[in-house]
């Protein structure tokens, strides 16, 4: 097996509050393949967002974090801030929720775009623009030439969110992290911005890690899945397997959760509802964080933190009592 | 006064124009959010208003429940004309018209606890007082699955979940015929969305009121709907019974919409085809002329001229079943834009 490109090993974050030690991320290891599509999945709290952010140290100075990100062999973590700025948006860059407040609003797009180009790449000023332009048609943007003087308000959602793309592609990065890419858009446009993803995945092999909570935006577009649940990794496994056979208690009662469309007629099902609710992140169970809400839990699970173990090829799950068929 | 057995809601030709720019701004113009809206809501019945952001579909929400004064058009409230009535003579008619908001953070007041808060409607309606409207708020709390200890915590002590949970017990606590839901889950968690629809589900079959369930998500709009419009630019493009418009959705927008819809399930999800739209939704401030989805449409070809210059009407396709498209006609089915709905189903069950 090829080394990853990236090798995540027991990384926990932890938060340093006027209310004690908030626990966001407790021993989270992941690899990345190149060009591979890893989709990250839980709900609000989970720790998803900060397990990304948390590699190239976006967070505020309150977060401890610990453990090893080797990039390309080298560790991330150990990195001085100055190796790190050349790895920050040059080799792996982030693409965020919000495309309405992630643009400045007083510059133009081009200027946006190019001052990343003349940053990173220290191209001119001409340079840059013509490379905006490239960059804007590669993200099947019209008119690019034109839309490079406009201003984000200029912009439709959708537009924003492909400006955002392109600027994250300038440095032809290697890993491209999308947290919540199409949350805010509207659905027609959420098909469009999934398309673009995989066709710069095929065209330029970028490796994606996708953070969503949208089960659906996972099969269309995921190799393969992490489940995260209160800061640790609950089910990792290769996407058709994950639907097809999901195991952790949680996962399956995320994927029961949805309703579907064409799920037929009038049977009219209930959605299926997890009881309880997410533990909080002051202190960490040494325990399974999911047992309290938990269908299956005994008192194995209240005691001991559940070891992540393989049940189906490249399929983990951090349960004693995993399995496809049981309800929450 | 809600005796009778017609329709509890009924919207005809429903008009709402926003007036935008000014003496600053230089130029004005006028936003045209809602354009001709016709529907009713049955006793009973829950109606799914779909649409895209800009749709107008919110703007609906707010003229039906009169928080904003329609330009144009009717609406009537178990018959009696509601349209332009004064605040003073709309207060008897709130009791019969409740709300649910999208977000339950700001739309509970921090400062109320919670039996507080679900009590106001029947305090402010002077329908029971003391001992009775104690009763009313423990009785109704209960029906909404919340813990009885709640009603004396403040909002900013509950869950997402609990919040939203507050904000129905207020809305159902004086009993309405209607109740409008805009987007009452999509601030919510996965695993509290399907909690929320399940309640809201229970606790319509139970008490029988009628829902106006407005939303962007076309799933959710099949787990509860009855019946579904679909809204694009201010105007309805197609309405049927939600098993109809699954089964045999006819508008191309309808088309689009569903074909775009993500389904949790990566073998049906790679192998489905979706028609993405070409462009953005077009600025309400100048709507496109004739069929305000002919810019976009991907069967432009075939209905042009008609649809540059005519606006299509909302007219009957089969029974029940009305489509706003030049293509449409009583028993002439769209062309379809993707495999048939049908199609998907058998594959995901196979």
């Amino acid at each position: 097996m090829p080394q990853p490109l990236l090798d995540v090993a027991d990384l926990s974050v932890r938060f340093d509050t006027d209310d004690g030690m908030i626990h966001a991320v407790d021993k989270m290891s992941f690899t990345l393949g190149a060009g591979e599509v890893l989709g990250i999945v839980g709900e609000s709290g989970c720790g998803k967002s900060v397990t990304c952010m948390s590699l190239v140290k976006l967070l505020p100075e309150t977060a401890v974090i610990e453990g090893r990100a080797l990039f390309e062999g080298r560790d991330l973590l150990a990195m001085s801030s100055r190796d790190l700025r050349r790895v920050r948006g040059r080799q792996i860059s982030f693409v965020f929720q919000e495309p309405m407040t992630s643009l400045n609003p007083v510059f133009t797009v081009g200027r946006q775009i190019g001052e990343v180009l003349q940053r990173h790449l220290g191209l001119s000023r001409v340079e840059a623009r013509a490379r905006s332009i490239e960059l804007l048609d590669l993200v099947r943007i019209p008119a690019a030439d034109r839309r490079l003087d406009e201003y984000p308000h200029q912009l439709s959602g959708g537009m924003r969110q492909r400006v955002m793309i392109a600027m994250a592609l300038a440095c032809d990065p290697k890993v491209l992290v999308a947290d919540e890419p199409t949350t805010a858009l509207d659905v027609t446009i959420q098909a469009g911005i999934l398309d673009l993803m995989r066709d710069i995945r095929e065209r330029l092999g970028t490796a994606i890690i996708l953070i969503t909570h949208n089960l659906g935006v996972v099969a269309d577009i995921a190799d393969r899945v992490l489940v995260m649940y209160a800061g640790r990794k609950a089910e990792e496994s290769p996407v058709d397997d994950l639907f097809a056979h999901p195991q952790h208690p949680y996962t399956l009662g995320l994927l029961g959760a949805i309703p579907r469309p064409y799920e037929g007629d009038d049977t009219r099902r209930r959605l299926q509802e997890i009881p309880g609710r997410v533990p909080s992140l002051r202190e960490l169970p040494q325990a399974c964080a999911f047992a309290e809400r938990c269908r299956r839990a005994t008192e194995l699970c209240r005691t001991e933190i559940p070891e992540l173990h393989e049940v189906r090829p490249a399929h983990r799950v951090a349960c004693f009592h995993p399995g496809e068929n049981a309800a929450v | 006064m809600s005796a009778n057995g017609g329709p509890v809601l009924e919207v005809d030709g429903l008009v709402k124009h926003f007036p935008v720019g000014g003496v600053l701004a230089g130029r004005r113009g006028v936003v045209h959010a809602v354009d001709g809206v016709s529907f009713t809501l049955g006793r009973g019945e829950i109606l799914g208003l779909v649409g895209e952001s800009g749709s107008g579909k919110s703007t609906v929400a707010n003229c039906v429940l009169r928080l904003t004064e329609p330009t144009g058009g009717t609406i009537r409230v178990n018959g009696t004309d509601v349209t332009h009535l004064s605040r003073r003579q709309m207060r008897p008619l709130r009791r019969e018209l409740h709300m649910v908001f999208q977000d339950p953070y700001s739309s509970l007041n921090p400062r109320m606890t919670v039996g507080d808060i679900v009590g106001e409607p029947v305090r402010l309606h002077g329908i029971a007082k003391g001992r009775a409207l104690d009763a009313r708020v423990e009785a109704i709390i209960d029906t909404v699955g919340l813990r009885a200890e709640l009603r004396y915590r403040y909002p900013h002590e509950l869950s997402g979940g609990q919040r939203q949970r507050v904000g129905l017990a207020r809305s159902l606590v004086l009993r309405p015929s209607v109740l409008v839901a805009d987007e009452p889950v999509s601030a919510l968690d996965v695993s509290v969305q399907a909690s929320i629809l399940n309640l809201l589900r229970d606790l319509q079959r139970d008490m029988g009121f009628s829902c106006l369930f407005i939303t962007h998500d076309l799933a959710t709009v099949e787990f509860l709907c009855d019946r579904v419009a679909v809204m694009y630019l201010g105007q309805i493009v197609e309405l049927a019974s939600r098993t109809e418009l699954f089964r045999s959705p006819q508008h191309p927008y309808t088309q689009a919409l569903l074909s775009a819809a993500l389904v949790p399930d990566p073998t049906v999800q790679r192998t489905r085809r979706r028609i993405v739209l070409d462009g953005d939704i077009p600025s309400p401030l100048t709507p496109p002329s004739g069929c305000r989805f002919h810019t976009r449409c991907p069967l432009h070809e075939q209905s042009a001229p008609a649809s540059d210059e005519e606006v299509p009407a909302l007219r009957e396709f089969s029974r029940g079943h009305l489509v706003a498209c030049h293509l449409v006609a009583p028993g002439r089915p769209a062309p379809r834009l993707v495999e048939d709905a049908a199609d998907i189903v058998s594959a995901e069950k196979g």
